[in-house]
């Protein structure tokens, strides 16, 4: 990676959230810092606990080697290693090095001037991951009830959640989840293909400039959102697609136990409509 | 630059939407909530349930205190009363005891056309010019037979006349053909009613009516292919894959469970992989269809218009009549113990392979 000429300029110490200057400094292009070691850490030890889980394991077929979590009988205690003991360590060494990773983005970010954009994008993918295995099972009262650490183990996961609540389409939050991930890659697709057209020109001819980009929406819609309200909007849907994803498994047990086409009956109870 | 107006417009939108927002919030349910394993861990088998509704499920699944049990010495009722013909090898005790309580399952009230009077006419017990008294002959036979040959699904639990009807003439939970709506169903409505959303079907917009061609007629369930590409004339399409749901959300709500209650819903087609239960539901189905061709529907003759369906098809079961929204009927109470009335004669108690009549069901128009 080029290393730029103002690259130097950048290079200041201190910004650090913890511990004033201990690992303040780079290798390479790399920011260490405090929390690129806790990375580390929390990275090296989870990926160990997995190669050594999996060899317990009966297979070491990648797609099948399963790391589940404890029989729901242990409740929210800790559990025996080989009997999902290894999930709970991971997940602790998981949410460690997601947390430390975020941490040193803001770092990072801190001693460039920039905003927390990035860290908190990134926050909100842990937050789906945080719901998933910690925020859920603690409402449902058992570890068991987190995703299973495997290729195909976490997808039939996935498969038997959605037909616990017989016909996960229902559901409302999901719903709204899918349909932002849509619009996600329908303005990504939008935006992309714009930038393209005006600023990435056949060669020879020259590049066209925002205010061509906003006459082409405006003339084909009547208006254009602007080349920062783009990226505004864009993150919007993207992390509120997150959001909802993590809204849509958290309200499938903890607050609605029966099939979701069920809890639209309050739809069907309107009054408007009701008779028909 | 925004003025007052859109400012206020922007705080009303904001007001009705938090309204809104605070109103669904009672659509749901609340923790705590209790859990069932269902596989191994970590596959997230099993059964989701709020305590809440439980104890009210719990509270209407009871079951009524038995009499005293009868004496099963002495004479025979065939041999002391004139016109016996399913209840004649118990003692005359025992007959009294099963009329007495017969009496309290179905026509428990005081007025005048119920209590013996519900099967009798009132002064004859011998005469048989009551509907009633036959229709509960043949229900006799058919709680016998699912106590025996279908205690493959019965088992331990057993069936009486309670375990459907629960004190009224009419079991609760019974289905019957229905009209196409009056209001033509909207644009949007498939076939089978599909988009309408149907109670019996967990109020998914499915097809609503699954009973005819599954639980009366016997067309086959399973649609998922065996190889990569549908075969010409074969039932697996989307449609059908549609009808199979609709089946399998009554079954599920019929009995309170999810999918995985009988499924790992890895492959719903795998009997390795299904729980056992999913074997009981198999059973169930063919019991079901047992019941509702060789008893109920050939009663149609017999019942009075008002205890027909709006097409002149009789009230017939599906899951529902005997589950009530729980996985065994009143949450699993051995109630068949307490009426050994209800057992066949010994000598027809051997399992019988079920009459050839009901595997196909009859052609409807
Ligand atoms: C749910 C319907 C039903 C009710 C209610 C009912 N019975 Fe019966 N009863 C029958 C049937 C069916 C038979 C015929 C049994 C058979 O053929 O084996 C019968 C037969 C009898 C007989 C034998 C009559 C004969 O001489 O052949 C007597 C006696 C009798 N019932 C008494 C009573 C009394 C007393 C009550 C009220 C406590 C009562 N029954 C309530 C259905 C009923
Ligand atoms: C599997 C469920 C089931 C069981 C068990 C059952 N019944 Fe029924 N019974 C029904 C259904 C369904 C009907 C309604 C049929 C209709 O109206 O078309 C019915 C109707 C009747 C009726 C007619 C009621 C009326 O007023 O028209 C009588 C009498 C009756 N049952 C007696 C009995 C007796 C006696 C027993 C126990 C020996 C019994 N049933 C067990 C399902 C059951
Ligand atoms: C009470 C047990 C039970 C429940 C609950 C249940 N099923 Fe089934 N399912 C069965 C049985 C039994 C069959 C096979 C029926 C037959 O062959 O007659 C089956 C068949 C199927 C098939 C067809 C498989 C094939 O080989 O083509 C699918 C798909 C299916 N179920 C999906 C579901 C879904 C989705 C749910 C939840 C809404 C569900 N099931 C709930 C018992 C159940
Ligand atoms: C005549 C009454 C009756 C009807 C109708 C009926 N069941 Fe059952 N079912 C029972 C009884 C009784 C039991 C309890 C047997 C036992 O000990 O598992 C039972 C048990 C079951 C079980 C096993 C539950 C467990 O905990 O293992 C399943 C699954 C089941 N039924 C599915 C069905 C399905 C699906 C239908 C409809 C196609 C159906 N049943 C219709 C009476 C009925």
């Amino acid at each position: 990676m080029a290393v730029l000429t103002f690259e130097k300029k950048y290079r200041v110490r201190g910004g650090t959230l913890f511990g004033g200057d201990l690992f303040d400094f780079w290798v390479g292009p790399f920011y260490v810092g405090f929390f690129g070691v806790t990375t580390l850490f929390f990275s090296v030890v989870g990926t160990a606990l997995i190669i050594i889980a999996a060899a317990q394991g009966d297979t070491f077929n990648i797609w099948r080697i399963n790391i589940a979590p404890p029989d729901l009988s242990y409740g929210l205690a800790l559990a025996p290693m080989r009997e999902g003991g290894y999930w709970q360590v991971i997940t602790i060494c998981a949410l460690g090095a997601f947390i430390s990773w975020a941490l040193r983005q803001m770092e990072i970010a801190r001693k460039l001037g920039m905003g927390l954009h990035i860290p908190f994008a990134y926050l909100t993918a842990v937050f789906a991951f945080f719901t998933l295995n910690v925020i859920r099972p603690v409402l449902m009262g058992a570890w068991g009830h987190g995703f299973p650490y495997g290729i195909f183990s976490h997808l039939d996961w996935v498969s038997n959640v959605g037909y616990q609540y017989l016909h996960f389409h229902y559901n409302p939050a999901h719903m709204i989840a899918v349909s932002l991930f849509f619009a996600t890659t329908f303005a990504l697709s939008l935006h992309a293909s714009l930038v393209l057209s005006a600023i990435n020109p056949k060669k020879g001819l020259p590049v066209a400039t925002a205010e061509a980009e906003n006459t082409f929406y405006r003339d084909l819609i009547g208006y254009s959102i602007g080349t920062l309200g783009i990226h505004r909007l864009g993150l919007f849907l993207a992390l509120s697609a997150g959001i909802w994803s993590a809204i849509c498994i958290v309200i499938s047990g903890p607050f609605w136990t029966r099939g979701w086409p069920e809890w639209w009956n309050w739809w069907l109870q309107i009054p408007i409509w009701r008779g028909l | 630059m925004r003025d007052n107006t859109t400012n206020n417009t922007l705080l009303a939108l904001g007001g009705v939407g938090a309204l809104i927002g605070i109103g669904l919030l009672f659509t749901f349910e609340r923790p705590p909530i209790e859990t069932v394993q269902g596989g191994f861990r970590g596959t997230s088998m099993g059964q989701v349930y709020n305590p809440r509704t439980v104890n009210r499920l719990a509270a209407v699944n009871q079951v009524p205190p038995a009499p005293e049990p009868a004496d099963p010495g002495g004479e025979r009722a065939r041999d002391v009363f004139q016109n016996v013909q399913v209840l004649g090898h118990l003692s005359v005790e025992q007959f009294n005891r099963i009329m007495q309580v017969m009496t309290e399952w179905i026509y428990p009230r005081e007025n005048i056309a119920d209590g013996c009077n519900g099967c009798h006419v009132p002064g004859n017990f011998a005469a048989e010019d009551i509907y009633t008294k036959h229709v509960a002959r043949r229900m006799l036979q058919m709680t016998m037979a699912l106590n025996s040959t279908w205690q493959v699904h019965t088992q331990e639990v057993g069936v009486t006349c309670w375990t459907c009807h629960r004190g009224q003439a009419v079991p609760a939970y019974v289905w019957s053909q229905q009209p196409v709506s009056s209001n033509g169903g909207g644009f949007a409505t498939g076939p089978g009613e599909q988009n309408r959303p149907g109670r019996q079907v967990g109020l998914a917009s499915l097809p609503n009516d699954p009973f005819t061609p599954y639980l009366w007629r016997a067309e086959e369930i399973r649609m998922q292919g065996r190889d990569q590409h549908p075969r010409p004339n074969s039932r697996q399409s989307i449609q059908q894959t549609e009808w199979n749901y609709a089946l399998m959300m009554h079954m599920s709500t019929a009995l309170g469970v999810n999918c995985t209650f009988c499924h790992n819903s890895r492959a719903f087609s795998s009997w390795e992989e299904s729980p056992p239960q999913r074997l009981t539901a198999w059973h169930g189905i063919r019991m079901v269809r047992d019941i509702n061709n060789t008893y109920i529907e050939p009663l149609r003759e017999r019942f009075p218009p008002h205890r027909l369906g709006p097409l002149g098809d009789t009230l017939k079961v599906n899951c529902a009549t005997c589950h009530q929204g729980v996985y065994q009927p009143m949450f699993g109470a051995p109630m068949i113990r307490d009426y050994p009335e209800l057992l066949p004669p010994p000598e027809q108690r051997r399992a019988e392979a079920p009459a050839p009549g009901w595997v196909a069901g009859p052609r409807l128009p």
